[in-house]
């Protein structure tokens, strides 16, 4: 259902559209091996799109394409060559002679808590996660993370009680499950570091005080009257309140600037 | 991957112009602007949302008479996947209180606040749970949370951004809402960017009067759903989660309410049937629709299924006809293709240029106009660059920020681009880059009021499936502040609902029969069948291959 036809003019080119590729004449194809068995595919090509080109359409293995959402994770290797490399689909570019398979799921334990009450100490979260003392430090879950995350590192860092260092480690996971599809110790590392980071982000990090008062205000009924006030306005009334608005300075310290019309705050 | 040879050839045109190009730029000469009629009129040849051709005006339903894109236009004079007489709508599969479709961040806020409220909860998603255009919102989040500023100014740079076409109520309440969310989110152990005292780093977005995007490092979506998600997850016991089983067509009862929905089990093509009191939609956008082909920012399941359903089930829609494009999307690599490349880099003088690295436009008209004059140059003129996978891009030419602003500028002021393409083997202060307009966010949606309700009762939505909150142009953090603010509201709204006492009264399909009767009525020619759910990337080669005229049948294994 994708619009293809956008044909103007005798210049007009024929190009892909969407995420479609197609061969332009005289480009190069390479030959790649997707679960063993061998298809030719334009160089350039993520192995997402290549997979496509081949004629595979996915359900699972795809997701943002964008290599935010962990939904692609990959294991390959080339040619003659024993070691095993790790990415996404959607930002590992096609080499010739590849030969690769997606992961698109990996079983992992999840503990269930209370976020309300679980409280800022390691102990919660080492009894939630005992398997985390299971590691032996092999760091293949760091090789083997398309991210770059330092996965020994945080796992290392939790089970010594830093839940802070764990936290901000772990803050580029996209929880692809590739960690622990390595892992010795079957320790689902992805899921112990969102335990850290949401812990780290309620109990340890400082609370927004600020927040706290402007929600009290909102609760409270302030800015009812005002919000009306502007939902009744004439358009011509709230063109010229908009122009005329005042704007924080760019490079105004926060908190040290005040505007001079203050009945609106 | 680094740019081909052929494509290194093509760099030395560019690099040949560059330094006439860089000491006319000394100069503060500049290519010359259009003029208003000249823009009026490249927009009207050559911009999606203006062009006259490849639209449709649409002949049945809430929205009869009104003109979309051809492509969104098809998909709301569809028809059905499932023939409504053969089901049998005794067959009860789940029943729940509150069913909520899509499991990106709008749906995942109200599936908490309807278990807040007391009720029982079933996700329904097409693909994961979280996958979704929220995990790709890379900036920030907008809420009035410091002193200098308050919902008053949010509202009013909300309204002016979206050139006074918003839905007012909608408005008021993003606004209203926003610093609640962010509350909210703090909470749940989300990680905002703080000073030491725990106060929200704040900076300015397009439009702004305040400082008032709030991000978490340079993936805000992602922190966002990865949390909202972790928090489903601790509530098995209120929420069930039905992965690659995306809802087909909504259930009405005899009354009209809103009732539950069918759904599709992707894996084992199975049907099932949900009975629900309340139904909130929280569906996405449509940029996987290609509209005109384009590329686009969006995650693979966004297909605007919501807004079809609904349009079946007597729900309008308002401002679909507005897409968000933004002129500088990556042509290449393929890696990259369809992510943005910001503004600043043409703000800091980079020129836009064709294959013989000579220019054809002013660098920084408006979005929609800029757009339009790339499009133009590369479909028109044929003087776009063919990248080895066939895609069409033009240079903008990032290297002479290193010649105006002195050598190092590119990678101190574009520090993300410098090291996404430096990852992929391309210098960009060296090598410039290859764009095209990409597809980023359907301005418009599904009608709802402020408290998230339909005009269907007991039907709820929220997100980039409705309408109305952005008006015709979206400001930056905006969408995620908008998922939160409505889903939540949504999801508070359906428990609220569904508390007061929900009597359903039979299970109906029958307005896809009378939708699909005013279809044929109205002399709809072969309609399609929506909503699709995946665009389909099989090549013309590719399903030529498959024998679609040779093929018998019913043949099997096919």
């Amino acid at each position: 259902m994708c619009e293809t036809d956008q044909k103007s003019s005798k210049n007009t080119p024929r190009v892909a559209t969407g995420d479609r590729a197609i061969l332009p004449e005289g480009a190069k194809t390479i030959p790649v091996y997707i679960m063993g068995k061998m298809y030719e595919v334009p160089e350039t090509l993520t192995i997402m799109k290549a997979m496509e080109f081949a004629g595979f359409r996915f359900l699972r293995g795809a997701g943002c394409r964008g290599g935010i959402c962990g939904a692609c994770p990959t294991v390959y290797r080339m040619a003659g060559d024993y070691k095993l490399h790790f990415g996404l689909a959607c930002q590992t570019v096609v080499e010739a002679d590849m030969y690769l398979a997606q992961i698109p799921f990996f079983p992992a334990n999840r503990a269930n808590f209370n976020i309300d009450e679980i409280g800022g100490l390691p102990e919660a979260i080492h009894a939630l996660y005992p398997e985390l003392f299971r590691c032996v430090a092999c760091n293949q879950c760091t090789k083997a993370c398309p991210m770059d995350v330092d996965v020994l590192g945080y796992i290392s860092a939790l089970k010594q009680g830093n839940i802070e260092k764990a936290a901000k480690l772990s803050f580029d996971c996209i929880q692809c499950g590739l960690c622990a599809s390595r892992c010795m110790g079957e320790i689902p590392q992805y899921h112990a570091a969102q335990l850290a980071r949401r812990v780290y982000g309620r109990y340890i990090l400082p609370l927004a005080e600020h927040l706290k008062a402007r929600v009290a205000a909102i609760e409270s009924g302030k800015y009812d009257e005002m919000l009306e006030e502007l939902e009744a306005m004439s358009k011509e009334d709230l063109e010229k309140i908009y122009v005329e608005r005042e704007r924080e300075p760019d490079f105004a310290e926060i908190g040290s600037w005040q505007p001079k019309e203050t009945r609106y705050l | 991957m680094a740019y081909t040879p052929e494509m290194k050839e093509l760099i030395k045109r560019v690099e040949a112009t560059r330094p006439e190009r860089v000491a006319m730029a000394r100069r503060n000469e500049n290519y010359p602007a259009l003029s208003m009629d000249e823009r009026a009129d490249v927009l009207s040849k050559f911009h999606p949302d203006y062009q006259t051709t490849g639209k449709k005006t649409v002949a049945v339903g809430p929205n009869k008479g009104d003109t979309f894109q051809e492509g969104v236009a098809r998909m709301l004079e569809s028809k059905s996947m499932i023939r409504p007489d053969k089901v049998d709508l005794n067959k009860i599969d789940h029943e729940t209180d509150v069913l909520v479709i899509g499991g990106g961040g709008a749906g995942t806020s109200a599936a908490i606040m309807a278990a807040d409220g007391g009720c029982k909860v079933i996700i329904a998603t097409k693909l994961r749970h979280g996958d979704s255009n929220t995990i790709m919102a890379e900036g920030g989040i907008q809420a009035a949370t410091h002193e200098c500023d308050s919902p008053y100014y949010h509202f009013m740079d909300t309204i002016g951004g979206g050139h006074f076409s918003n839905q007012r109520d909608l408005v008021a309440a993003l606004a209203k809402d926003a610093p609640l969310s962010i509350a909210w989110l703090e909470s749940l152990g989300m990680l905002f960017n703080k000073y030491e005292d725990g106060r929200t780093v704040v900076r300015h977005c397009g439009g702004s009067s305040r400082k008032r995007l709030q991000s978490s490092g340079d993936m805000t979506g992602a922190e966002i759903m990865r949390v909202v998600r972790d928090e489903v997850r601790n509530r098995e016991d209120q929420i069930t989660v039905l992965e690659f089983s995306p809802a087909v067509e909504l259930l009405l009862d005899d009354e009209g309410k809103c009732c539950g929905a069918i759904l599709h089990n992707m894996e084992t093509k199975e049907f099932s049937i949900v009975k629900a009191k309340a139904v909130i939609i929280g569906t996405g956008g449509f940029g996987r629709l290609h509209i005109k082909g384009f590329a686009t920012t969006n995650h693979y399941g966004a297909t605007m299924d919501g807004v079809v359903m609904a349009y079946r089930a007597g729900v309008g829609n308002k401002s679909l006809h507005s897409t968000q494009y933004h002129p500088t999307g990556v042509a290449y690599p393929e890696q990259n293709v369809g992510l943005l490349i910001t503004e600043k880099v043409r703000g800091l003088g980079a020129h836009v240029l064709n294959i013989d690295g000579e220019q054809f436009c002013f660098p920084l008209e408006p979005r929609d106009v800029e757009s339009a004059e790339l499009i133009c140059e590369a479909m028109e003129k044929g003087k776009g660059i063919i990248t080895p996978t066939g895609r069409v891009g033009l240079w903008l030419d990032s290297p002479m920020i290193e010649e105006l602003h002195g050598p190092g500028s590119v990678k101190k002021e574009l520090p993300a681009k410098f090291i996404q393409f430096e990852r992929h083997g391309i210098d960009i202060s060296k090598e410039p880059m290859l764009v095209y307009p990409t597809l980023h966010y359907q301005n418009g949606g599904v009608n709802v009021n402020g408290e998230s309700e339909t005009c269907v009762p007991g039907l709820y939505a929220a997100g980039e499936a409705i309408g109305g909150v952005h008006g015709e142009n979206r400001l930056m953090g905006n969408s995620l502040q908008d998922i939160i603010t409505f889903g939540r509201r949504a999801g508070k709204n359906a428990a609220a609902y569904v508390q007061g006492g929900v009597e359903i009264k039979g299970l109906s399909l029958d307005h896809v029969l009378k939708f699909e009767k005013e279809l044929e009525d109205a002399g709809v020619e072969e309609p399609g069948v929506a909503p699709i759910l995946l665009p389909d990337y099989s090549t013309d080669e590719m399903t030529e291959r498959r024998w679609p005229e040779a093929l018998t049948k019913g043949a099997p294994a096919v």
